[in-house]
């Protein structure tokens, strides 16, 4: 208790840094993983063919190469400069984007035929077909999954500390640097992941998912 | 391609199209293209960059470093493996001081994030007075704590999508309980997640690439080593991009022995497909 009272600034502004991480990736991972799983559906081949191959590229690729690639290899780029949050907040949304569009997609695949078929005979174009009939219904069926990817979305964040981001993977570092025992603070981390994910996570999945829930 | 999403396109649909891939082909080139120009502006294709990978001595060590992310890989696969099955089927135990503990482990070791687990093994546990941890088994032992509970949901998630009356029959021509678990249940659970159990597999071999920070000689480690060279010009973005395509092409390789096993198992099943269809959705944990 004591490692966590007398270093609660370290903790903070850790956790602090980690949200931040965690919200802005979640938004964009969110948006960009939607366009590129309706990239991926569409009737365009060019399209599925550029889904596909992001999809394939990225997902194959660890993401603390990814991470090191945009907080080391970038800026020797000569383009603006990042900080390194930025450029964590960049690849974890690049990464996770790709996750966030497979699972979308599955879900899409989960709406019934008749749905689409309905839509279609109505007359809709694809791009209406899938926004108002097929995304809303895919999001909803997709909610537990979604919120697994969210959760490693989540876990993931510490990688970044590896890459200069002041987030609480590198509690830990602080810690030894401030001459504290490293296990009773990375066991609070632990800890506080934990009730992050289990506590509030988790729970707000089974929220969702029962107020979302499809009547079929 | 038919898809119940559109319409089989017509004439004026089909010249739309034509022009969206064209669009879509030129963003997509005109992205890479400015990557690679970023990339030769830079002076990243220069001869000066890339001669460090030209000394055998150093080709040796890429080599090592790539063993050395395939032995924790299979190390830990194959921890993960047996560690899922037993907290599977200790979660289906019927005495609850054994399905209880084996409940939380599983929960307790998929919210705690994977680096930090490799953290308190590596760094945590000396400064307790255990002794002989190298880093190579604090990678090894991390993946196998993560990657076997969530193999032991996956399981577990196998076992029960099966029709009911297979562990009936079990029961009703002598099995024990055990005997049953064994020989009837799993090897169906297996089949029906194969593709769960595989992807899981490449996000092993993905997140040995997290020993890099807590020192493990795997490929990243040595790329990231070899880009600081300053004498040879700090070959950073050569170095990740030699990562990058050993990584892509493990994981692709691994993806196609997945497929083709994937396809000699399907020859032969009658797995309640549906079911698991639904159920496999739910699991993929990156």
């Amino acid at each position: 208790m004591d490692t966590l009272i007398n270093n609660l600034d370290l903790f903070v502004t850790g956790f602090k840094n980690t949200g931040i991480l965690f919200v802005v990736s979640a938004v964009f991972a969110l948006i960009l993983g939607t366009i590129v799983a309706a990239m991926r559906v569409s009737p365009v081949p060019a399209m599925r063919a550029a889904g596909t191959l992001y999809v394939n590229t990225v997902r194959n690729t660890p993401l603390t190469l990814i991470l090191a690639f945009f907080a080391l290899g970038y800026p020797r780029l000569g383009l603006p400069e990042i900080n390194f949050m930025v450029a964590a907040i960049i690849g974890l949304s690049l990464y996770t984007a790709t996750y966030v569009a497979e699972t979308i997609r599955s879900g899409i695949n989960t709406v019934p035929v008749g749905q689409a078929e309905a839509a279609r005979a109505i007359g809709l174009p694809f791009g209406k077909t899938l926004s108002l009939i097929i995304m809303p219904q895919a999001f909803r069926s997709v909610v537990p999954p979604l919120f697994s990817v969210l959760i490693a979305l989540l876990k993931n964040t510490t990688v970044a500390a590896g890459f200069s981001v002041a987030e609480a993977g590198a509690i830990r570092a602080n810690l030894s640097e401030r001459g504290e025992p490293q296990m009773v603070g990375l066991l609070w981390v632990a800890l506080i992941f934990i009730v992050l994910v289990l506590g509030v996570l988790s729970t707000l999945q089974r929220y969702l998912e029962k107020k979302w829930r499809v009547a079929r | 391609m038919s898809s119940v999403l559109f319409d089989v396109p017509g004439p004026k649909a089909r010249t739309r199209n034509v022009y969206l891939s064209i669009i879509t082909a030129i963003v997509v080139v005109g992205i890479i293209a400015f990557i690679l120009y970023r990339f030769a502006q830079t002076g990243q294709f220069t001869a000066e960059k890339w001669q460090i990978f030209r000394f055998p001595l150093v080709q040796q060590t890429i080599v090592t470093s790539i063993g050395a992310t395939l032995g924790a890989f299979g190390t830990a696969a194959v921890g993960s493996l047996v560690v899922g099955v037993i907290l599977a089927f200790g979660r289906l135990a019927d005495r609850r001081w054994i399905s209880v503990p084996c409940y939380w482990f599983t929960e307790l070791f998929r919210a705690v994030p994977l680096l930090i687990l490799m953290m308190i093994i590596y760094y945590g546990l000396p400064s307790l007075g255990v002794e002989g941890i190298t880093p190579f088994t604090a990678v090894v032992v991390g993946l196998v704590l993560y990657n076997g509970s969530v193999l032991a949901e996956v399981f577990r998630a196998g076992i029960e999508s099966l029709p009911r009356g297979q562990r009936e029959a079990g029961l009703a021509v002598g099995m024990t309980k055990a005997q049953v678990q064994v020989s009837i249940l799993l090897p169906q659970a297996v089949r029906a997640m194969m593709p769960v159990i595989i992807a899981q597999l490449v996000v092993i071999l993905k997140d040995t690439a997290l020993g890099f920070i807590v020192t493990y000689n795997e490929i990243l480690f040595q790329a990231t080593y070899f880009g600081s060279q300053v004498q040879y010009g700090s070959p950073v973005v050569p170095a990740l991009m030699v990562a990058g395509v050993i990584y892509v092409g493990l994981c692709l390789i691994l993806a196609g022995v997945a497929k083709w096993l994937e396809r000699r198992l399907n020859r032969s099943t009658r797995v309640a497909k549906a079911k698991t269809a639904l159920a496999r959705v739910d699991l993929a944990e990156p």
